[in-house]
Formats: structure tokens, sequence, C-alpha cells
């Protein structure tokens, strides 16, 4: 596969149809996987693929990283989860279906995180969206890498993220503010989440518009709450559950039960799920006049 | 005085409610009111905007956090909106919001929504009335009460 791989890169980049290939390649000490750019042909070998290759690239095609997008037209090496992120970021305009070659790899399931790896990918150490994953073929793309998956994801989703999904919506008000305070509290204002999102790719995010100070930047209780509220609130039927902002949370606040919340509470109120068609408007932008709406008096 | 102390004194609560609404339905809905001599609860602090579609969630999150106990966003019926569709828009956004306020464990009596007209004067006044009551009954909004005491999280 990774053979298959490097010989699809060393293609397009000696037609020249793609100047740069954006894809998983080793550190130098060769124990973890970081985000390689190849520009030259001879370079494609350092390309690879296995179950270490949790980042979701699309970041790098978002504005956050001009630098990038001055080189050229770039081929981008992605599972099927980093792919919805790609088609949100066309459906918003980001960037366009031409302009870009998607090198869609099949995935038999990624880790959590890279430092959980011992050898060998075991269900307890892959993250609640690959055990309910329905894009391990990849659903848009150029070139599809790999051999064609069977899976099919469970009716029910499961995994720890849903389960505790249900263990909080059965407790009371106040357990709830407890159990979100004790792990907002933690935050430290490092925007890691943000940063990390390729949805969130705003020039000038909220918290830095400062007339008036809409969060507070300290690392008050009051601020993290609106912040995490705020950024959960930004991605709503947006967020394709790709679980970086949790993964790259140097304090473990478990985001990614936010975010699927939201996305739960948007497929069942809109019947939406994103990423999947390059072509629907995202939800938020959009309505229907027979919207449910027994909340409002 | 302090709020909290006040109220242990003096035994009495007045509930503190913001109101979020837009200017060619509600806002012109409680000037009726006025206008007509009508009375209703005090507790009700108006804040105009263009339209609820101009309602951001974050609002919600400054009243609470300013010390409001209750939240109430109003605006045009869905097909009144002055600017065709800020509401329908509006109502999308809360429909997401409210979940969300409801996971974190904030009472969503807290935050209540409704429509109101610039003819319902008298749907406005018995809607500010239930929700003082609402409030009166909740108590002050303790949760963020609390945590505007705390300090900076030192780790």
């Amino acid at each position: 596969m990774e053979n298959e791989l490097r010989e699809k890169a060393k293609e397009l980049l000696e037609s020249g149809e793609v100047a740069v290939v954006i894809g998983y390649g080793f550190n130098r000490k060769k124990t973890r996987i970081t985000p390689v750019f190849i520009t030259k042909p001879e370079e494609t070998d350092k390309l690879v693929f296995n179950e270490l290759c949790v980042n979701n690239l699309s970041i790098y095609l978002t504005r956050k990283y001009r630098d990038i997008q001055k080189i050229g037209r770039p081929a981008i090496v992605a599972k099927g989860c980093d792919i919805k992120n790609i088609v949100v970021l066309i459906t918003e305009g980001q960037t366009k279906r031409e302009d870009i070659h998607i090198l869609g790899v099949t995935c038999s399931g990624v880790v959590y995180k890279q430092e959980l790896f011992k050898g060998e990918l075991k269900p307890e150490i892959m993250p609640s969206k690959c055990h309910n994953c329905d894009v391990r073929n990849p659903h848009v793309a150029d070139t599809v890498i790999g051999e064609k998956s069977d899976f099919t994801p469970p009716e029910e989703p499961t995994g720890m993220v849903f389960d505790k999904i249900k263990e909080i919506d059965a407790m009371s008000d106040s357990a709830r503010w407890d159990f979100w305070n004790e792990h907002f509290n933690r935050c430290i204002k490092c925007y890691a989440c943000r940063q990390l999102c390729s949805l969130c790719y705003c020039e000038r995010c909220i918290t830095e518009k400062n007339m008036p100070q809409w969060i507070e930047t300290s690392a008050h209780p009051r601020g993290n709450l609106a912040w995490n509220l705020i950024r959960a609130m930004h991605l709503a039927g947006r967020c394709t559950f790709c679980g970086e902002c949790e993964r790259g949370c140097p304090v473990n606040i478990p985001l990614n039960l936010v975010n699927q919340k939201l996305v739960l509470t948007v497929k069942n109120a809109f019947g939406f799920e994103s990423g999947i068609d390059e072509n629907v408007h995202p939800p938020m932008i959009v309505f229907s006049e027979d919207d449910n709406e027994n909340f409002i008096k | 005085m302090p709020e909290e102390a006040k109220i242990e004194t003096e035994g009495v609560f007045e509930p503190k409610i913001m109101a979020f609404v837009c200017n060619w339905c509600t806002y012109a809905g409680a000037d009726l009111a006025g206008t007509s001599r009508m009375e209703y609860r005090p507790n009700v602090r108006i804040i105009k905007l263009p339209c609820t579609g101009r309602i951001d969630p974050l609002f919600i999150m400054k009243a609470f956090e300013n010390g409001a106990d209750g939240v109430l966003v109003s605006g045009c019926h869905p097909g009144d909106c002055h600017y065709t569709t800020g509401n329908y828009h509006a109502r999308r956004r809360w429909t997401a919001f409210k979940d969300l306020l409801a996971f974190t464990g904030i009472d969503l009596k807290r935050v209540q929504f409704s429509w109101v007209s610039a003819s319902e004067a008298i749907k406005w006044v018995e809607l500010i009335n239930n929700v003082t009551d609402d409030m009166e009954a909740l108590g002050p909004f303790m949760k963020f009460k609390e945590m505007n005491k705390k300090g900076p999280n030192q780790g």
C-alpha cells in the first residue's frame, strides 16, 4: 500500500499536476509520525501510511497555512475522516474541489494517541470515531489507495464517547455542572483546540476581539466555560468528530463529548451529517420553515 | 450591599432578567404594552437588537457572567421577520445552543425563547410575569455567582 502511495505521489509530482504532496512520514528518530511536505519526486520514499497516522492533515489546506498554498497545487494523503473535513472546507468555500488532489487511503483504524501504540492496534487504543467509521473507504477522492475495506459500522454508535454522553444525559443539572466545571477549570487557554482544528480557520478568532472583551483571556473558570462552549457552538453542524482538539489538549479536557453532543443534536434536529456531500450547504447557514420549535413559546 | 447579603438580611429576591429582543416585533410589542399603560413585573432589562439573527450565543453567556438570573430571547414570529429570514436562522442556532447549555448543566428554564409580535402586548406582559415567577421559584443563579467569586485557575 505504501509503495502504491509513493508511486502515485511520484507520478503526480513528475507530471507537474501537483506541486506538493502533503502526507505522513517518520520523524528523524523513526519513532513517531509527523506531517511531511514532498516537493521533489525523488523524496516520495519518505511517505508512509500506517495505524499511527492519526493527524488530520486537512488543516494544511486552510488559510492558516498560506505558505503551503504558495507552493502550488497540493495533493493530500487523507483517510476517510480527514476527507470529511476537506468536504466541509469545500462547502464553506475555503478551497475548491478541483484545486486539490485527494489521495484517499483506505484505513482500518488509527490509534487514539501515538504514544499508546505498542506494536499492535487493539480496539482499546482506537478512538470512538474508528469504531463507528462509515468512511473506511474514502468517499470523495481522486485516487483511492489500498484494499477495499468491508467494515460496516454498528447501527447504534458505540464507544467511550457515546457511553459517556448517555451517562451525562442521565445526570442531574448540578452533577453535569460539576462534571464540566471540573474539566473546564483545568483549561489553561492555550487554544491548542483551535489551532489544531481545520474548521477553526477564522483569521481573527472571537477570543482575540477585545472591543468588548467577549471571552476573558485569563484562565478563570468563567472565561474557560465561555470559551469552551462558544468554540463548540461555532463548530455546530460543521464538526466532523475527527477528535484532533481532544488529542491536542494538554490538560485532557474531553472535548469530544461536547462536539459529539452537538453532532447528535444537529443530526436529530436537521437530519444533517457534516462532511458527506460537498454540494450540500452546512445546516447553520440554511433553514427549513418546518424546523422544530417546541421549545419556543 | 452585595446581592446575596441583601437576600439574607431582607429576605427578598428580585431576579434580574435580561431580555434580548428584536427591534421590529418584540420591542414594538413591549412598547405597545407601555403606551397602553399595562403593568408588568419590573425585573426585566430589555436590550434591543436589529433582529433575532443578531443574537449571538455569546450574549447569553455574557448576561449570565454579569449576574443575570435568567435570559429571555424574543423576536418576530416565523415568516414575519423584517429581514425575511433572520428568525429562521436564529431558531436553528438556538436549537443547538439550548442543547449545549442543557448538556453543561444549565437549567433550560433560565434561558427562555419566545415569539412576540408588535401587537401582542398582552402576550409580552404575561411572558414577563411568567418568566419572573419562574426565576423567583428557581432562586438566584448561584452556579455563575459562585464561579465569579473564584480566583483565576492556579493549576
